[in-house]
């Protein structure tokens, strides 16, 4: 069994383009679920709403690459308000229930068939992101020793690592702030604050939108990642994946999210290069599992991970007890 | 949409077990499309010729190919891995439409070597443009036995949530349970249909069982949170889906009894027996929980837990021991959800799963943790998603508007067509 | 808001005649009305409610008799079926809570709402108001509302230490015992700087150390000329502290009065007094029934 190769690819995968996509979408369930208490279990719909307008603006409408970012971040907008306005005066368990089912709606809408001419049914839609590889800098592989990047995925790693750096930054002076403070009250209790003269429910919108927003990026770096939106990218597990990346690093913490998309990454490389060599060199019988089965074991031990963590470290890895973000109801 | 109900009557598929041509590459993707509009179940259909067929992948195109005079054509890929079929449906005879989920394409995920078979359900136009009212009735009778088994499912889901207040997440995967263990049963076991399925209804409650044994009662002693608990189930479903997937593979797979059964002809409507069987099993079961639930001693009881465990708890009720009651009970509904499915439809790994969220929406739209509320989600929802199609909304988006309306009912009334307001503090 | 509004507050209920619903001379708070029911039956049913500015009103009755419902329908936290009411004029019928709070009828509650993940003194900066960096962008700008923070704690530490709370500044609200949760909430509450402050059971799962200071933190919000209403099933601080006394039952208001003709009003102790003592002694603690039974003693000592 190769270890290095292994090793190294788990090293790549959590430096690399998919850590940063969810490390930016758990940025925002951060926002959303670490800080201010709401169930989000829809990210997968704000990115999706995102990445498909930045394509669909590009590559069926041809309308420039900044404007499909505009209206990429327009539409998480209007989500955010249509989700917000009937779910955010209700119980957490509704938010979550109505955020779940708008992203299977997006979902769906933007794999169907009827719609296709725009956004290409399951099909997706490509290469739309020309505009952003033209301003790439970088014209030969990044190497890192142990492992390296090609010159786009190089200016993509670039972007992203920027623009989480830039979240954590706003996040970090947010939460700090008087702003912040009230999001965290809504956490703890928001008959309290509503109490005080707080209007609850414009809080807990801007605060929808803020972490949408992050979603969006999320959305985008996936999309321009690979010059391509399908489907089944924004489905409703990506969303899961990323509370399980939040809850890794650990919630309402600014670099929880981060530190927890990197963790999830390479342990998702690691354990899915172990097991398919370990059943490709028949270190497993094949009986007990074959190829395929091998690069499901990391799904199987994701769950139960994020339910471990979730019963015995709430609070992620390294979190504080006392300061854990969710307790009660 | 016809196209889909014909599916279940077995009228109609665009592929024939006929074996596979021998000069076949490597790794192909086979396509054979077979007109079986008019024959009877179990006899080849008539070859649809002349049909474009192309086969793509993430980078574009990898192949096109005609189908020929026995309605095959055979495209050679370079690998395993993703491709998506496309049906140029321009190239259709005039009187045939493709008619199953996905319209034209198909996703096809080639894990091994050889030749992969796509099949695509072919409908009749004609039959299409049968009347509009013989439509909506038949809609409306699928929506029916959609909606019971979506109900024995939310039925299990409220009785959980109303005596516990967990949302749970891995409420899908015991639909699957239901539909994997019968399949286990029925194909792996050898035995006939109902007997496998009456079995696997006591399975399920074992399941039940052994899950508040094992991990939902353990943690309300530790006094978990209920979104600590919501994520928990999130992360338990993750977790089966793929341990479903390991065991028995991603492929969609047919029990070996009521697979196609010729339909009969009820006034406006025609229904395989096996659907009007589905449609009283369900009935009895619903009628039967829902009569203990008012006259036992235990359905007393769990309604009085349901309203104030605490005070269910001090008045001497054992609600521990009610709780897994209703974990037993209300997981076998669930499984034999899953039986009817499987007998309806096909098994997968996925196929509670994608119940999941209409299941959500039909509870909700009644009233989380009301029963009566539950069962009439169920029926709004299930004729719902099975009449929209004939009111013209496309066949891949007719799980949509149930789900809009869950969203919207949020937005008018939030405690559901039959749920009371809460009282604040 | 002085000293002098309370004392002719109080001197002015002198002429009110103890019948439900009397009008006041210069009531704060006017409602007509009010009526909430719960599936079928009826919590909160009053006809008509004054409470006088400037003086201690408490608010008593048996268990489930509609105090806290009444409570959170004047504060806009439920919606009731019917009915129209006012503070200080402003009609509050339909206002949200927040509204209400910022015109200046702050409340607390019965199970009490320390943010417990905050520190104390995080506490009760939340309660300012008017804050410029409680706005999103002006946040992103900390030199724009850093001056208004620190004005904002200053007034936080005096009350701070003026509720003897200034020890526990930086611990986690979490931390504090039931008596010092009450107390920061109320610390909390007088950081909006409220006209009327509404107390739900402020004694509730107090240790009894506390209970006297807790009274004479009271009595000073009086003082300092803000009007107080609360909710209480301890009738020593009813009687001790009280200006005003209404009485409710079954969700109407059935009496009216000083306390002391409360006391010894025979339809009171009869609706009231019975009940409460059948139904509250499971709650009560050994040291609040010993605090009864020596107020019970004193006012034998007193009537010899």
């Amino acid at each position: 069994m190769d270890w290095g190769s292994i090793f190294s690819n788990a090293m790549a995968s959590a430096l690399g383009p998919d850590a940063i996509v969810y490390a930016l979408a758990a940025i925002g369930l951060n926002v959303h679920f670490g800080y201010t208490g709401l169930l989000n279990f829809g990210q997968a719909g704000f990115m999706a709403v995102a990445a498909y307008g930045l394509a669909a603006s590009v590559a069926t409408w041809g309308l420039p690459f900044w404007v499909g970012i505009a209206i990429g971040f327009g539409a998480a907008l209007l989500l955010a308000l249509l989700l917000g306005v009937p779910t955010l005066r209700l119980r957490a368990d509704y938010l979550a229930i109505a955020t779940i089912a708008s992203a299977e709606i997006l979902r769906l809408v933007f794999g169907s068939v009827t719609l296709s001419d725009w956004f290409g049914g399951s099909n997706g839609r490509q290469q739309f992101a020309d505009t952003f590889y033209d301003l790439n800098p970088y014209s030969s592989r990044l190497d890192f020793g142990l492992f390296s990047f090609s010159a786009n995925d190089a200016w993509v790693f670039t972007v992203g690592w920027v623009l989480v750096a830039l979240s954590c930054l706003a996040v970090w002076s947010l939460m700090r702030s008087p702003w912040g403070r009230v999001l965290k009250s809504i956490r703890e209790d928001e008959d309290a604050v509503r109490s005080l003269g707080k209007n609850v429910f414009s809080y807990k919108m801007q605060a929808l939108i803020l972490g949408g927003m992050f979603g969006a990026l999320a959305g985008f770096m996936l999309a321009i990642k690979q010059q391509s939106v399908i489907p089944t990218d924004y489905a409703t597990d990506i969303t899961f994946f990323a509370y399980t990346a939040l809850l890794l690093g650990g919630a309402g913490r600014v670099l929880g999210p981060v530190i927890g998309a990197m963790i999830f990454w390479f342990l998702m490389t690691f354990l899915g290069g172990f097991f398919s060599s370990a059943a490709s060199i028949d270190l497993i019988p094949d009986v007990v599992m074959s190829d395929i089965q091998a690069s499901l074991v990391r799904f199987i031990l994701v769950g139960a991970g994020l339910m471990a963590l979730m019963i015995f470290r709430p609070q992620g890895i390294f979190g504080d007890r006392r300061e854990i973000a969710i307790d009660g109801r | 949409m016809l196209g889909a109900i014909l599916l279940g009557a077995g009228g109609a598929y665009g592929t024939s077990p006929a074996a596979l041509p021998s000069e076949s590459p490597d790794n192909s993707i086979t396509v054979v499309l077979l007109d079986t509009r008019g024959t009877e179940a179990g006899e080849p259909g008539t070859p649809v010729p002349d049909v474009d067929i192309e086969v793509s992948d993430d980078s574009g195109t990898v192949g096109e190919g005609t189908t020929d005079e026995e309605g095959r054509v055979s495209i050679p890929i370079p690998g395993l891995g993703s491709y998506t079929v496309t049906v140029d449906e321009d190239t259709l005879p005039e009187d045939t439409e493709l008619s199953g989920e996905g319209g034209n394409e198909r996703s096809v995920n080639v894990v091994i070597s050889g030749d992969m078979r796509v099949q695509f359900p072919i409908a009749d136009e004609r039959a299409a443009g049968a009347g509009f009212v013989s439509k909506l009735m038949t809609g409306a009778v699928s929506g029916i036995k959609f909606g019971l088994i979506i109900g024995l499912a939310a039925l299990g889901l409220s009785m959980v949530f109303g005596t516990t207040g967990l949302t749970n997440f891995s409420h899908g995967e015991l639909i699957t349970f239901g539909g994997l263990v019968v399949y286990g049963f029925n194909r792996g076991l050898g035995l006939p249909v109902v007997v496998a399925g009456i079995l696997t209804v006591f399975v399920s409650a074992g399941f039940g069982w052994v899950q508040e044994r094992g991990l939902w009662r353990p943690l309300r002693r530790r006094g978990t949170g209920l979104v600590a608990m919501m994520i928990v189930s999130i992360g338990f479903a993750l977790f089966l889906r793929n341990v479903y997937q390991y065991v028995f593979g991603g492929t969609t797979k047919s029990l070996s009894q009521y697979v196609s059964q010729q339909r009969v002809s009820l006034g406006p409507v025609s229904l395989a027996p096996k659907e009007m069987a589905i449609i009283a099993i369900a009935l009895v079961a619903i009628a039967l929980v829902c009569a203990a639930l008012m006259t036992t001693r235990l359905g007393k009881a769990t309604r009085a837990v349901a309203d104030n465990p605490a005070l269910a708890s001090s008045s001497g009720l054992r609600v521990d021991g009610i709780i897994g009651w209703v974990w037993i009970i209300g997981t076998a509904l669930t499984g034999l959800a899953g039986v009817l499915l499987a007998v309806d439809q096909q098994v997968e790994f996925q196929m509670g799963f994608k119940m999941l969220l209409l299941v959500f929406a039909s509870v909700t739209l009644g009233g989380l943790g009301t029963i009566w509320g539950a069962l009439i989600g169920s029926m709004v929802v299930g004729i719902m998603v099975e009449v929209s199609p004939v009111l013209g909304v496309p066949a891949e988006l007719k799980y949509t508007p149930a789900l809009l309306v869950l969203i919207l009912i949020l937005l008018v009334r939030p405690q559901g067509i039959l749920g009371r307001r809460e009282r604040i503090g | 808001m002085d000293v002098e509004t309370s004392a002719t507050g109080r001197e002015a209920l002198a002429s009110v005649p103890n019948t439900p619903g009397a009008p006041k001379p210069d009531p704060i708070i006017v409602g007509d009305d009010i009526t909430r029911t719960f599936g079928g039956l009826t919590a909160v049913d009053v006809e008509h409610l004054e409470i006088q500015r400037g003086v201690i009103t408490a608010l008593i009755g048996p268990n489930g008799a509609g105090k806290t419902t009444l409570f959170n329908l004047l504060t806009g936290f439920d919606k009731p079926d019917s009915g129209d009411w006012s503070f200080n004029g402003h009609r509050l019928a339909g206002l949200p809570a927040f509204k209400v709070a910022r015109l200046g009828m702050v409340r607390t509650f019965q199970l009490t709402k320390v943010l417990s993940k905050l520190t104390v003194i995080e506490n009760m900066r939340l309660g300012a108001t008017g804050q410029r960096g409680e706005r999103f962008w002006l946040s992103l700008l900390p030199p724009l509302w850093r001056p208004q923070e620190q004005e904002n704690t200053e007034r936080a530490d005096e009350l701070l230490r003026r509720f003897k709370l200034d020890a526990k500044r930086e611990d986690f609200a979490g931390s504090l015992s039931g008596g010092q949760r009450k107390l920061l909430e109320m610390a909390r509450a007088l950081m909006v700087d409220p006209e009327l402050i509404m107390l739900d059971e402020p004694m509730a799962g107090v240790n009894p150390a506390l209970k006297q200071s807790l009274l004479g933190h009271v009595k000073s919000l009086r003082d300092e000329g803000r009007t107080v209403l609360f909710v209480e099933h301890d009738m020593d601080m009813v009687r001790d502290i009280s200006d005003w006394v209404i009485v409710m039952a079954q969700g109407k208001i059935v009496a009216e009065g000083r306390p002391e003709q409360i006391m010894s009003d025979p339809a009171v102790i009869d609706a009231y007094l019975g009940a409460h003592h059948d139904a509250d002694l499971s709650e009560l603690d050994a040291a609040s029934i010993e605090a009864e039974a020596s107020a019970e003693l004193d006012q034998e000592a007193k009537d010899d």
